[in-house]
């Protein structure tokens, strides 16, 4: 196979002092897929992501991240990937045109390139005409929108997005979730964490996390099934169960406390 | 490998962040002025128009002579001339003067005769430096005048005396050696706020992991954040010798691309321990208050800008050799009034260019846990 599996993860494991944040976790995505996370606050979504992102060391286990080793190659990681975190961290002081600019710089692009993408960002988030106004004024959803685009200004094939649109409006979010999809459908590989059960829905793939374990992985449709068959209804009667009542069964069952 | 793309933008975005702030602005463009004016106007070693009492006992012409010269000097004004002894005590209490001079009866006859002629000088010794300099400057003005008067009146023994004679700051103007040492107490200030402000905001806005998430080193986040502030640092440096030289006219004998290429070490070192220090800390505030009583305090308190280094006692002495602006103050008062360059200057050099490998590696190593390279 030419192209290496963008991310391929065995027994990674995060430790703080005594406490461990991820225990021994293992998956795989595929090019092109939706793969999302969900589980309760601090179940170990974040620090897993910050691990593949090249953020955080992982203190055991392997894991590579478009063919490059989370232990080794961290910086080169993040040159190839998009990440995007739940605190929009643009600068506030900088115009629209100015933070678009600096993560350009940041990513090595340049010119004629960088004139094309700064355009592609503008019409992406809706902010044509705006290029001077200062980023702190701008409303939530316009400012995530503009967040994603400077995260993927240098055009990565893998997207790792930690709870992107947390405290957005279900409108915004519905528009956000769009353009992964479109994304998705150019072969890009989109890594998402959330905590709203709808947006579960958009995901090929889904992932339960809690107390740093992986309890579940599956697609939204099999994991609503397995729930089913385990209550013992019969499909074809009573209604499926929907994700977040499987997202609880699942978490209580492990014996952990869905929490927020 | 230091990408050059990534080391533009990183500056760039900090040049145009202090441009948006004002609070930098104002550390960065005011304070350097205000600070000269306040320290060059303020404090100073010397006496000027002394606010004087003579209570004359003798009253002939030579002691009216004496106190003309006394007078004319500028260093002494003459504004009360008291009766008796006990209204010049009170005035000297109710601080309208605060010195006395008296001159008993019989001293002309005692001058001329060419015997020693006695005359009191009362200071107010509460201010203990001003009291010193008044006693010293009387002296010698009235050691010139009495020596005048003994040679008119052809008295034969005149004893040899030494003349004094003093180099590189011939008037002994306090402010000659206040502007050169400003120069450094400044870059601490510039140094020390400034970067304790744009470092620990990169933390408290969460901006710090978003620039961890791209594939900028750490080399280019403390060269992007240094560069800005070098510039401004020098700008300063500029400003304070040119604003010297007018307002103070302090002279500048040396070189001032040596004065530059000092001023850089030493705001290398500088820049890059406040980088360390709000990097550490992640806090604006706490970050301000350390890097004051780590930079900006010694400067100014243990590096001889005010207080002589020599008559510290021997184990405060030992410190201010691990003050990097003792090493920068003698570097630029050794420029600004010997006119001494790096032939005298190597070892300060030495020790200034080690304190900015150290505070550049030290600012580099903070970042290794957010920023792997």
């Amino acid at each position: 196979m030419a192209e290496p599996r963008p991310v391929v993860v065995e027994e990674l494991t995060r430790r703080f002092g005594d406490f461990t944040a991820v225990d021994r976790v293992s998956f795989q995505v595929g090019r092109g897929e939706i793969f999302g996370f969900l589980g309760p606050n601090g179940a170990g979504k974040t620090t897993t992501i910050k691990m593949l992102t090249g953020l955080l060391e992982p203190t055991e286990g392997r894991g590579w991240v478009a063919g490059l080793d989370v232990h080794g190659q961290r910086r080169e990681i993040r040159a190839r990937i998009g990440y995007m975190s739940q605190r929009f961290s643009l600068y506030p002081d900088l115009t629209i045109r100015e933070n678009i600019d600096l993560f350009g710089g940041l990513y090595g692009v340049a010119g004629t390139r960088l004139e094309a993408r700064r355009r592609w960002i503008l019409e992406m988030a809706e902010l044509q005409g705006q290029e001077g106004s200062v980023t702190g004024t701008l409303p939530l959803g316009f400012k995530q929108r503009l967040a994603l685009g400077t995260a993927i200004i240098h055009e990565p094939a893998i997207l790792f997005l930690d709870e992107p649109t947390s405290g957005v409006d279900p409108v915004a979010r519905r528009r956000f979730w769009d353009l992964i999809d479109g994304f998705s459908h150019r072969g890009v590989t989109v890594f998402v964490s959330t905590h709203y059960m709808e947006e579960a829905e958009y995901c090929h793939r889904l992932a339960l996390m809690n107390r740093g374990r992986l309890i579940a992985l599956d697609t939204p449709r099999r994991l609503r099934e397995e729930e089913a068959r385990i209550r013992g209804s019969d499909p074809s009667s009573a209604p499926p169960p929907s994700l977040e009542e499987v997202f609880i069964s699942r978490v209580e069952r492990e014996g952990g406390a869905v929490l927020g | 490998m230091i990408s050059r793309t990534r080391l533009r933008a990183m500056a760039r975005k900090e040049w145009i962040q202090l441009k948006r702030d004002p609070r930098s602005m104002i550390l960065a463009f005011v304070l350097p002025l205000l600070l000269l004016v306040f320290f060059g106007y303020a404090i100073t070693w010397d006496v000027e128009d002394l606010p004087l009492a003579v209570v004359d006992e003798d009253g002939t012409q030579v002691t009216r002579e004496l106190t003309d010269v006394l007078q004319a000097t500028g260093d002494f004004r003459i504004i009360h001339r008291p009766e008796s002894r006990q209204v010049a005590d009170q005035l000297l209490i109710r601080n309208s003067v605060r010195g006395v001079l008296v001159i008993p009866p019989g001293f002309t006859v005692r001058l001329q005769g060419g015997r020693a002629a006695e005359i009191q000088m009362l200071v107010d010794g509460s201010d203990a430096n001003t009291a010193t300099i008044a006693l010293n400057t009387a002296d010698a003005i009235l050691g010139r005048f009495a020596r005048n008067a003994v040679l008119q009146g052809r008295s034969a023994n005149l004893p040899v005396r030494a003349e004094p004679r003093i180099w590189y700051n011939p008037t002994l103007e306090s402010r000659n050696m206040i502007v050169p040492g400003l120069v450094a107490v400044i870059m601490s200030i510039i140094a020390a706020m400034l970067t304790a402000l744009t470092i620990a905001r990169e933390w408290e806005r969460g901006t710090m992991e978003q620039l961890a998430s791209t594939p900028v080193a750490r080399v280019e986040v403390v060269l992007g954040k240094l560069l800005p502030y070098l510039l401004i640092g020098l700008f300063d440096v500029a400003v304070t010798v040119t604003a010297g030289m007018i307002l103070f006219g302090t002279p500048l004998n040396g070189s001032v691309l040596e004065l530059a290429v000092y001023t850089l070490l030493f705001l290398t070192g500088a820049l890059g321990l406040g980088i360390f220090i709000s990097a550490a800390v992640k806090s604006q505030v706490l970050a301000t208050q350390i890097a004051m009583v780590a930079t900006y305090l010694p400067a100014v308190l243990l590096s001889g800008f005010l207080f002589e280094i020599t008559s510290m006692p021997a184990v405060l002495q030992g410190v201010t050799y691990l003050i990097p602006a003792r090493y920068f103050i003698t570097v630029t008062r050794g420029i600004f009034l010997k006119g001494v360059g790096v032939e005298v200057l190597w070892a300060q050099g030495l020790f200034m260019a080690a304190f900015a490998a150290l505070g550049l590696g030290l600012a580099t190593r903070v970042f290794r846990k957010e920023l792997p390279s």
